[in-house]
């Protein structure tokens, strides 16, 4: 498992061990990563989140057209692996999480300890701090700082 | 869907029973129930069927037949879950005085009825 922030671990590695997901990628709702477990290589990483925000995103305009407010979750259940996508709301905004779970647990159990690591990611967040202003020069600093907290390189 | 209310609900009307839901074996989730305030039906419902899962490959790799009744008894209370057809399990949830006997002739009952 490996977290941008490590306020996000404790919650997460609870997730994990409990519901014994197999593949999770925790992300912003504009795709950021903000932690994943699982994931060998950073390119399934930006496909699966760019992915995951594109289905959040369309479900949530099917959910406008039918006058709902949002859907909770989405589940697709598949032969062998199962896949949960969820967007929920933390002190640090709208967030989305993928999870992919095998055989050896059941999507009511991922539900069950997702709800739970909601509200300790709610209650673990601390008080942002001011980001300073996204400078070009600073970019591939940044963006390479992210991808060796989210991949050890 | 009505008799299975009815179902559940002559199960949670005995004595001690907290509450009594049919649960999706495989996927640990809720399809009905019948539960007092203070039963989380969705936990109760996914741990439930997780153990009922890990109970059944536990047998099989003993050589057993699968188990017709699972009993979890706690300081406080009971878990009761009795698998029926079609990936379903009739589940129940009692404090420590329920009427067990009853409880488990009523639910086993209740599975064969799903049948």
């Amino acid at each position: 498992m490996r977290t941008l922030e490590p306020w996000v671990g404790p919650p997460l590695d609870s997730f994990l061990s409990e519901s014994s997901a197999r593949l999770v990628l925790l992300m912003t709702s504009a795709g950021q990563v903000v932690a994943q477990h699982g994931f060998a290589r950073s390119l399934d990483v930006m496909a699966a989140s760019a992915l995951g925000a594109g289905i959040v995103a369309s479900t949530a305009e099917v959910a406008r057209l039918m006058g709902e407010p949002d859907f909770g979750a989405l589940v697709h259940q598949g032969g062998g692996h199962g896949l949960f996508i969820s967007a929920f709301d933390t002190p640090r905004g709208r967030w989305i999480a993928l999870v992919v779970f095998g055989e050896d647990t059941t999507v009511g159990l991922v539900q069950l300890f997702f709800g739970r690591m909601c509200a300790e990611l709610a209650a673990a967040a601390p008080a942002e701090t001011p980001r300073g202003p996204v400078l070009a020069e600073n970019f591939e600093h940044d963006l390479n700082a992210s991808l060796h907290a989210l991949f050890g390189r | 869907m009505t008799d299975i209310v009815v179902t559940l609900d002559r199960v949670s009307a005995i004595r001690g029973v907290r509450g009594a839901m049919l649960v999706s074996a495989s996927d640990g989730l809720v399809i009905a129930d019948s539960l007092m305030d203070g039963v989380d039906g969705q936990a109760v419902a996914a741990l439930a069927s997780s153990l009922m899962g890990r109970l059944r490959r536990t047998t099989q790799a003993a050589g057993m037949p699968a188990p017709e009744i699972m009993h979890l008894k706690a300081e406080r209370g009971s878990l009761l879950a009795v698998p029926a057809a079609d990936d379903v399990l009739v589940v129940a949830v009692t404090t420590a005085d329920a009427n067990l006997g009853l409880a488990r002739l009523e639910m086993l009952e209740a599975a064969r009825a799903l049948v």
